[in-house]
């Protein structure tokens, strides 16, 4: 389904992503784990055409989209779930889930989708005319993941959703990364979480500052020693 | 005492009604792409040429005239964001701000080149408009008909920018593109349309601005931009930079105190009191009284 190919990306002198190559395929979940810096963000932030890599392809259903504008790249059906959640603070609950949908014309359809969103969670439904930036961190992440499911995406990139929630919190939300997946959404998740990250992942990849270092399955990766050594804290 | 006091107020507000419409152009471009837009004042003189030309050379009526230069400016406001800062988008803030002044440069050069050094008269209100009248609302407090069309077409102009940037499917994803510029991008907003738009609104509400003053003071003059449009950035900073309620009561606080400062006998330092709003403002707030502190993520 998406496939990168020997990406680039540099930010000035600083080399953020080297030669890195992966592979998604439809109905996984896919992680993408590595320490602070070594590339993991950069990684969806190019798939979703915010950076341009300067060398390398990323190709989605047969097509080249490494030169696609982000809004483009959400109309052939990738969203993001951004890092730290990035919800619209001022606008209220219900327009960060409207504007999730703004690729859309079917107004039938998006008004059935923030009811299934709403039945999902049902604390934003109660907080709907609410700004978002007055919600809780995990409500905040509820309410991302919503909104990026509002484009109807056959590909969602979720970056960190577990960053900075309580520990029951995180279990909740990786129970619903798996619903999702569940439900036909081919998911990439990038995680620092690896142990989580690795429990719910079909398979994985590790980046080290900013290159491949290794892949296989999710059970291989967490079974692997210098994996264990390194992110699963053995 | 009291109605010399209301005839003031009226003054001042309606010539803060049209800092309001130009300030709403700064403050609009400044939270969208962190720019000051130095060339706006250069639109507002532009659509006050506009306007004057499209009535006495082409004899439109005034009505279609202001629609005119707000069209005109619509699309000059557009086209310079193409030419001028989107291909600095991805460089610094400064190089931006220097290539902002140089079109304000470039454009009341123009203007001179085009229509000379000497102020241009507006044809007199009687004949694009009405007569000017005073009514007396109540013991002596008088106000003219010219003022209240200054102040109602101002105010009718903002109900509907706030009526589109509240409930428009394009106004709710400018508010996304200002609170959060990638993120707006990540839901599928073409974040380069939603920038033509805000210099198209901008742009046409100063061409507005430009035309009302020009009926009101009954001249124009090639840099008369330059003046009118760092007041308007003051009321911009007042209100707070970036938020448009701000702007427009920046706008109207900074009419009304300049036409006091006038009544009290301050007359040639109006222009001073405006700048020293926007050094105490910078000093005290520089927030401003509408603005908030925007956390950006690097």
């Amino acid at each position: 389904m998406l496939n990168i190919e020997n990406i680039d990306v540099n930010y000035g002198a600083i080399r953020a992503l080297v030669q890195v190559s992966l592979e998604v395929n439809e109905g996984e979940i896919v992680a993408l784990i590595g320490a602070n810096g070594a590339g993991k963000s950069t990684t969806l932030r190019s798939i979703s055409g915010l950076v341009k890599p300067q060398s390398g392809k990323i190709i989605f259903e047969g097509k080249e989209i490494h030169n696609f504008p982000p809004h483009k790249v959400v109309e052939i059906g990738i969203s993001q779930v951004p890092e730290g959640r990035r919800v619209f603070p001022l606008m209220t609950v219900l327009e960060n889930l409207e504007l999730g949908a703004f690729s859309r014309k079917d107004r039938a359809g998006i008004k059935e989708d923030i009811n299934n969103i709403f039945l999902r969670f049902p604390r934003l439904e109660e907080r709907k005319q609410q700004p978002a930036g007055t919600l809780s961190g995990g409500e905040q992440q509820m309410l991302a993941i919503g909104r990026a499911l509002m484009s109807r995406p056959k590909l969602l990139l979720m970056d960190e959703p577990s960053m900075g929630l309580a520990p029951m919190l995180v279990q909740e939300i990786f129970n619903i990364v798996k619903e999702i997946n569940q439900t036909g959404t081919t998911i990439l998740l990038v995680e620092q979480n690896a142990r989580m990250a690795l429990s719910i992942a079909n398979r994985a990849y590790v980046l080290e500052t900013g290159s491949l270092a290794m892949s296989g399955s999710a059970k291989e990766l967490a079974e692997n020693e210098e994996v264990q050594k390194a992110y699963l804290g053995h | 005492m009291l109605s010399n006091f209301f005839v003031q107020l009226m003054n001042g507000i309606a010539l803060g009604s049209t800092y309001a419409l130009i300030a709403l152009g700064y403050t609009m471009v400044y939270g969208i792409i962190l720019l000051i837009n130095f060339a706006h004042g250069e639109i507002f003189m532009s659509g006050a040429f506009v306007g004057l030309i499209l009535v006495t050379v082409f004899h439109v009526h005034i009505i279609i005239a202001f629609l005119g230069a707000m069209l005109f400016c619509m699309i000059m406001g557009v086209i310079i964001e193409k030419i001028a800062y989107k291909p600095l988008r991805r460089s610094t803030r400064l190089a931006a701000l220097i290539s902002a002044i140089g079109v304000s440069i470039f454009l009341s050069n123009l203007a001179n080149l085009i229509f000379g050094a000497n102020p241009t008269s507006y044809p007199p209100t009687k004949e694009i408009l009405f007569p000017v009248k005073s009514f007396e609302l109540f013991a002596g407090a008088q106000v003219t008909n010219l003022q209240i069309l200054i102040i109602a077409t101002s105010a009718i102009l903002m109900i509907i920018l706030q009526y589109f940037i509240k409930n428009t499917r394009i106004g709710k994803a400018m508010r996304a593109t200002s609170q959060d510029y990638d993120t707006a991008a990540l839901m599928g907003i073409n974040v380069n349309k939603i920038i033509s738009y805000t210099f198209a609104i901008g742009s046409s509400l100063a061409a507005a601005g430009g035309v009302l003053v020009g009926i009101y003071f009954g001249v124009v003059k090639y840099n008369m931009g330059t003046l009118v449009g760092l007041k308007a950035f003051t009321a911009a900073v007042l209100g707070g930079i970036g938020s448009i309620p701000g702007a427009m009561f920046g706008g109207i606080a900074l009419g009304i105190g300049e036409m006091f400062a006038v009544a009290i006998g301050l007359s040639s330092y109006r222009d001073a009191i405006a700048f020293g709003i926007l050094i105490i403002v910078l000093l005290v707030k520089p927030t401003g009284l509408f603005g908030t502190e925007i956390q950006k993520k690097v």
